[in-house]
């Protein structure tokens, strides 16, 4: 098997998540973005763990497993903290929040 | 063998609709309702044909006897047929099951699979779901008529009837669990059918979490099992230890340890406990009526509360090795059955919303089913399951039937019923028998289920559950004749009476219960007529029977008692609602017919009274011993070895097909069973059917009957002066009745024990610790330090530190005003720093490594 194609779409997501992050204004984006480069992540782990076996090969399932569930933390307290925004603000554009300008 | 092989058909078709239903629904043109009742439809045709392939397989082996299923094994000697104690009949054969897998996902060597695993069991829960799933998508077309998620609706029931076929047809404990979460959340949307009232969503939320209490026990139980089993599993059968089937043969080698049984028992037990109602946690099931009435018929039916049973007679087991329960006369199963069955028969007495008698009434029953599995009556508790189905499911839609139609969606049995019986004479019927089946007349269906568990339990030597059981048929037959009496019989009261839909005519209530506040009246008349208002309608009709007059010494009428206000409002001039309480159209009689047929015969399928035990050859696997041969089981260690000798050649060309061969001698699993060889499902004794045992039940139901007719004639009827306001004028029935109204105050003990009680202590105490002993520490050691520090400070501060520090202020001073425009606060320029140096990063690891 070619581990090859997996890594490219790897790049290609882990790309499209980073401009997602930096180009996007949408708190909301920006999150989802942030999962895209998590998965992609994901996809670098699982395409070598096929390379291995045994022990190894789970080993790098299991850590995509993990992340997985770590992501979904994530997600919750990234929600939430987008929600707390809306709330006090009626907007989630991110370029409006720069309270913490040095 | 076409239906028996295909039978993954069977959840994978309504899991398919649900996903058409959900992207196609609303274009159709009856808006997705035609796609769920037909994918169940389809299921029901494939479960009838499994169903007789089955029973052909099994007189297939009952005919060739024990050699003809020997196959390949005819060597191994056949010299220890066991005398029969009692009956003298031969040992049945064992039948195996049909079981294939198919690879779901792979960690290197270890695969987790799902599959089907067809036997007795299965085959019989699996018809009585698509049978009951399919009559109550029929009944919902018209039910829920007009609602705003209609096709939303349909979609979840269809996925919840595939969760339960899922989980019924599991063959790996994965699987199981995988149907039984699916039922989960299909029960959370369902309940919550009509979220905008509160009521509905905070019931929706109590049946999840309080059943997410019992999940953590399935996972727990299911873990420790794997672990436990693998071992024995890879090299005994060549499968592994999630595999149901390896489970049940490792808890009977005689290798499992019985501690690991035990709490693996326990801990599945809880699992049961929370999806099944059980005495602890069963106070979700009454609040889960907030939902739509063809919800509760199928969740309290034949699916969701049926699964903690299933998973009890599923894994039976590891509960009978683990529990002891060949060989003891108490042990957690029956008692947790036995105080259900008291506790929620007594309960239903003070209801008069009669969806909440019926809910009670599930609670009972399935106290009956897990009291049965717990004093080793298996196959009666798995008869009860089937029996069960039919019966209650029609008397929930005939609830449902009486609501629609005659009482403006109202289920206040008190306010706005009585009388129907001439109005609706096909809803009564099949409610009248129904309501006999349940309390176990002969020949109706609950007669042979439930007397036969009353019966074993005597049998294996459980005296007091026998006692318990008895108790528990009176009570039934009493609490639903008055549900009966309150229902179709009296004087029409309320809406059933056609007062609600004149808003201008004056109630004419009963002396002891005031007018109605007139207000509601009208706000509940209004929401019949404002379609696009239900949300309002929904609250005003919420508040009605918390109204003055009713039964207002009766504290607290906790929220979710009104829950089913979301009925009125969604409903709203939907139909003729001004001709009056009338008999439902058609595809609310005919489901109603034909559960109440179902209800009618089904007993006949096992009634040792008539010489008929067919249920009985069909699905109870005989506890015999089977050899596992080694040698062909553990081909490429992946596929469990079972199939019929007589075409295994036939299965073996499909790749995926489970072939080979675990043939019986007939040694019983009571006895020495020899190496390489175990049993699959425990040695079950059957108490004699004599009248004269029956007799007794049988004369107790019919005094429930009488006495409670008696009584409901005189207190409802003709308002006896004795009877009539008892609960106000003597003090031990006014405290008995009020311990009862809320409910033995267990929603009172978890909420504000459990819940307050344990958010409330923690908060105070970290708020202590935090003022005394964080503070304290912090205050030693600033006052310490202030010391240490005016020390320090003339010595060392002033002549040596100062000019360094002023120096390194300087620089500070100077660098940050030359980086503070990174700081500009905008995060997605801190994002491209971020991303920036990691590229950085990388770039310099790629160089210098």
């Amino acid at each position: 098997m070619l581990i090859n194609q997996f890594l490219l779409l790897g790049a290609v997501l882990f790309a499209i998540g980073v401009y997602g992050v930096l180009a996007r204004k949408n708190a909301v984006l920006v999150l989802m973005s942030i999962e895209v480069i998590l998965n992609s992540v994901n996809l670098n782990l699982l395409a070598f763990a096929l390379q291995r076996s045994g022990e190894d090969a789970a080993a790098g399932s299991a850590f995509a497993l993990y992340i997985i569930a770590v992501a979904a933390a994530e997600v919750g307290v990234g929600l939430a903290l987008v929600l707390l925004i809306y709330r006090n603000r009626r907007s989630i554009a991110l370029d409006e929040l720069s309270e913490m300008k040095g | 063998m076409w239906f028996l092989e295909n039978a993954w058909l069977i959840p994978v078709i309504p899991t398919v609709g649900y996903f058409v239903i959900l992207l196609f629904g609303k274009r159709m043109p009856l808006k997705g309702a035609e796609i769920g009742f037909g994918t169940l439809a389809a299921s029901f045709v494939i479960a009838c044909g499994t169903v007789y392939q089955w029973i052909q397989r099994v007189d297939h082996y009952s005919a060739a006897g024990h050699e003809g299923a020997l196959g390949t094994l005819a060597s191994f000697g056949r010299s220890i047929i066991p005398a029969q104690a009692e009956g003298g009949h031969e040992v049945a054969a064992f039948v195996p099951p049909v079981i294939r897998q198919w690879t779901w996902w792979q960690v290197s060597d270890f695969k987790f699979t799902l599959g089907i695993h067809i036997d007795g069991l299965s085959v019989s829960v699996m018809f009585v779901v698509t049978l009951i799933a399919m009559l109550i998508q029929l009944y919902s077309i018209e039910y829920v008529k007009g609602d705003r998620r209609f096709t939303f609706f349909f979609s979840a029931l269809t996925l919840f009837a595939a969760g339960m076929l899922c989980m019924v047809i599991a063959e790996s404990t994965v699987q199981f669990m995988l149907g039984w979460e699916i039922m989960g959340l299909c029960s959370f949307l369902l309940i919550g059918h009509w979220w905008e009232d509160y009521a509905n969503a905070r019931a929706a939320l109590k049946a999840f979490f309080t059943v997410r209490v019992g999940d953590i026990g399935l996972l727990v139980g299911m873990s420790v099992l794997f672990f436990s089993v693998n071992g024995w599993a890879q090299e005994n059968l060549g499968s592994d230890g999630f595999s149901i089937f390896a489970i049940s043969g490792w808890a009977l080698s005689g290798d499992a340890s019985r501690t690991v049984l035990l709490w693996a028992g326990v801990a599945l037990f809880i699992a049961a406990i929370g999806k099944s109602g059980q005495f602890p946690l069963h106070t979700w099931l009454p609040d889960a009526m907030a939902g739509p009435t063809p919800v509760s018929a199928l969740l309290h039916s034949s699916t969701m509360v049926v699964a903690g049973v299933y998973l009890v007679a599923r894994l039976y087991p590891v509960f009978f090795e683990g529990f002891r329960i060949g060989d003891s006369n108490v042990n957690l199963i029956a008692v947790i059955g036995g105080i259900t069955i008291v506790i929620a028969a007594l309960l239903a007495f003070v209801q008069v919303d009669i969806k909440r008698v019926l809910a009670y009434s599930t609670v009972s029953q399935l106290g009956y089913m897990m009291m049965g599995l717990g004093v080793g009556a298996w196959l009666p508790a798995v008869f009860h399951i089937f029996t069960h189905a039919f019966f209650k499911a029609c008397l929930f839609l005939g609830a449902g039937s009486v609501s629609h139609s005659a009482s403006h969606h109202s289920f206040d049995m008190k306010k706005d019923m009585g009388g129907l019986w001439r109005k609706m004479p096909i809803t009564f019927g099949t409610f009248v028998i129904s309501t006999l089946a349940l309390a176990g007349l002969p020949p109706l269906a609950g007669f042979f289920s439930k007397d036969e568990i009353i019966d074993n339990a005597g049998a294996n030597g459980y005296r007091v559950f026998q006692i318990i059981g008895l108790f528990g048929a009176f009570l039934t037959a009493a609490y639903m004749t008055r549900c009966v009496y309150l229902t179709f019989l009296g004087k029409p009261r309320g809406a059933s009476a056609g007062l609600a839909s004149h808003g201008d005519e004056e109630h004419e209530l009963d002396d002891d219960r005031v007018l109605v506040d007139a207000g509601v009246v009208a706000a509940s008349v209004a929401s019949h007529e404002l379609v696009d208002t239900p949300a309002e309608g929904a609250v005003a009709e919420g508040e009605a029977p918390q109204g003055p007059g009713y039964d207002t010494d009766h504290v607290t009428v906790h929220a979710p008692d009104h829950g089913h206000a979301g009925d009125h409002g969604d409903h709203a001039g939907d139909h003729g609602d001004q001709r009056g309480p009338h008999e439902s159209n058609w595809l609310i009689t005919v489901p109603l017919v034909v559960l109440a047929a179902g209800a009618l015969v089904a007993g006949f399928l096992q009634a040792p009274a008539f010489n008929i035990e067919k249920f009985k050859e069909w699905v109870e696997p005989a506890g015999v011993a089977l050899l596992y041969d080694e040698g062909e089981a553990v081909q490429a260690g992946e596929e469990l070895a079972l199939a019929a000798p007589a075409e295994g050649e036939g299965e073996a060309a499909e790749g995926e097909a489970v072939e080979g061969e675990a043939a019986a001698e007939a040694v019983t699993c009571a006895e020495e069973v020899p190496e390489g060889s175990a049993c699959f499902a425990p040695e079950l004794t059957h108490a004699e059917f004599a009248w004269s045992k029956a007799a007794i039940s049988i004369l107790l139901v019919l005094a429930g009957i009488g006495l409670s007719g008696l009584v409901c004639v005189a207190l409802y009827g003709r308002r006896d002066a004795r009877l009539a306001g008892l609960t106000e004028r003597n003090g031990v029935a006014r405290a008995g009745y009020g311990f009862l109204l809320n409910k033995y105050y267990l929603d009172f003990l978890y909420e504000q024990g459990v819940v307050a009680g344990v958010s409330g202590p923690v908060a105070r105490a970290m708020n202590w610790i935090n003022q005394n002993v964080i503070d304290g520490v912090v205050n030693g050691v600033g006052k310490g330090a202030v010391k240490a520090a005016e020390a320090t400070y003339d010595i060392l501060d002033q002549g040596l530190v100062d000019g360094v520090v002023n120096g390194a202020g300087t620089v500070a001073e100077g660098s940050g005003e030359a980086l503070r425009p990174v700081q500009s606060g905008k995060v997605s320029l801190y994002g491209a720093l971020l991303f920036g140096a990691a590229a950085v990063g990388a770039l310099i690891l790629v160089i210098v490594v």
